[in-house]
């Protein structure tokens, strides 16, 4: 998204040569793609912290109680 | 004598208790202790006890709604309530209709001295606060794994924000072991950079439940943490020590949830805007660049590219026409002195003078005769006309009278 917003401006100063112009709106339009297909498909990960046998911390899923 | 069953003995003294006026609403203050309570019923059971004695209370369910603690053996506290006997253990009790801590007020104090200390110290200033990162790739929670409050923010991240991983530092968040439970679990996750922001808090509950959020060390560890902390603790009006020095401070754990993660579907909006502006930024760039090659296509040097060796040739024979009539000029001036000298060379010349019908006469030698007596009776003299030369012998010689010397 910072990217993004980068490639806007830069885009929106109008000074990049045509040829540059033109890779910055493809890379653009393939962030925005990307983002897009992130935000359309993430399946989020909920994970909690846990002691394992030997003591030490470690990430495991974490399932909610069901009440 | 009158022989009484045991129900029937413990049926006159409730009915002579109940029948006390004094007994049926009285405050009493102890230390509580042999508490228990049953999930299942929901009632509440425990001693009140100071030096000289102990009483027993019952604190039923629909009573209980009210209480805003959790109530601990060894805790001060005051209840209110109707003085009754148990007639199974022909026990006395005191059936609560309300609990408090007692000394809240002394709390009170303490929590007003431990922020202005805070306060004073900087630990609340605006300048240390650190931003929240606006798209975080871990949301780190730290509170009770069990409980309204987790399952609220997990819902609202799920819903709001599926990219970040949510990570669950599972700690107690009343009772003693809380704060050092909250210390440790922050402390945990700013030494291994285990998440972007953490969540510190619980959910709703009286001022005593969320005492662990006012402990001065857990204060200094969110003050000091690297990692942007907003603090949700309890419901909108509930205000703790931590909601001053964290990073930024939730109403509520849902409103905690929603401000650590962008929203999906806003999200998804902009990032529809920005390929909109970015395709009508590069499509404005292209025709306006198209524009400035129409004009420069339409210009005469691309449109007739012979019309430049055209102009050029057209210079070039203006150039040479000008340096020919210069050179004409130049070379005319000349040409006209040498025919006038020509000409009055000519005029002057003998031989013109010849021509008109005169002779030149000059001795064998080529010295002119300006006098007849310069020549001599039987010499030789040259005599120059205009188309040839006569030798003659000389005659005679006679002199004009008036060259007579």
């Amino acid at each position: 998204m910072n990217r993004l917003g980068q490639i806007v401006a830069l885009l929106e100063r109008g000074d990049a040569k045509l040829a540059d112009s033109l890779a910055l709106f493809e890379e653009g339009t393939r962030l925005v793609s990307r983002c897009s297909a992130m935000l359309d498909g993430a399946q989020q990960q909920i994970m909690k912290l846990q002691k394992n046998p030997g003591g030490q911390l470690e990430e495991a899923p974490f399932e909610e109680d069901v009440q | 004598m009158e022989v009484f069953a045991v129900s029937e003995l413990n049926r006159m003294v409730k009915a002579v208790l109940e029948s006390v006026p004094e007994l049926e609403n009285v405050y009493v203050r102890g230390e509580i202790s042999n508490y228990k309570f049953y999930p299942s019923s929901g009632h509440h059971y425990f001693s009140l006890k100071d030096e000289g004695g102990t009483v027993r209370c019952v604190f039923f369910k629909s009573q209980a709604m009210s209480l805003r603690f959790q109530p601990q053996n060894g805790m001060k506290a005051i209840a209110s309530g109707r003085v009754s006997v148990f007639p199974r253990d022909g026990t006395y009790q005191l059936y609560c209709s309300s609990l408090h801590p007692d000394g809240a007020g002394d709390l009170h104090a303490a929590f007003e001295q431990l922020k202005e200390r805070l306060w004073k110290e900087g630990l609340f200033a605006l300048e240390h606060k650190k931003p929240l990162p606006a798209y975080p790739e871990t949301i780190g929670i730290v509170t009770s794994p069990v409980g309204a409050a987790v399952h609220d923010m997990i819902r609202i991240l799920r819903r709001r924000y599926p990219l970040a991983k949510v990570l669950l530092l599972p700690v107690r968040v009343q009772g003693p072991e809380a704060p050092p439970a909250i210390v440790r679990a922050i402390r945990y996750a700013c030494e291994n950079k285990v998440a972007d922001v953490l969540i510190v808090g619980r959910g709703g509950g009286s001022a005593e439940d969320l005492w662990a959020f006012n402990d001065e060390q857990v204060a200094r560890t969110i003050y000091h943490a690297t990692i942007p902390i907003v603090s949700a603790v309890g419901h909108e009006p509930d205000v703790t020590i931590a909601d001053f020095v964290a990073d930024a401070r939730a109403a509520t754990p849902t409103h905690a949830a929603e401000m650590v993660s962008p929203d999906r579907a806003e999200l998804s909006d902009r990032l529809l805007g920005i390929q909109a502006h970015l395709l009508r930024l590069q499509s404005g760039r292209v025709e306006a660049l198209g524009k400035q090659l129409e004009n420069l296509a339409a210009k005469r040097t691309l449109t007739d590219p012979m019309a430049f060796v055209e102009d050029k040739r057209m210079l070039l024979g203006h150039v040479q026409r000008e340096l020919f009539h210069a050179a004409e000029t130049r070379m005319a001036e000349p040409a006209r002195k040498l025919a006038a000298a020509a000409a009055s060379l000519d005029a002057l010349s003998p031989l013109r003078v010849l021509g008109r019908g005169y002779a030149m006469v000059t001795d064998e030698q080529g010295n002119v005769l300006r006098r007849a007596a310069d020549a001599a009776v039987g010499g030789r003299t040259v005599s120059r006309l205009a188309d040839g030369t006569l030798f003659c012998r000389v005659e005679e010689i006679v002199l004009e009278e008036n060259d007579r010397v």
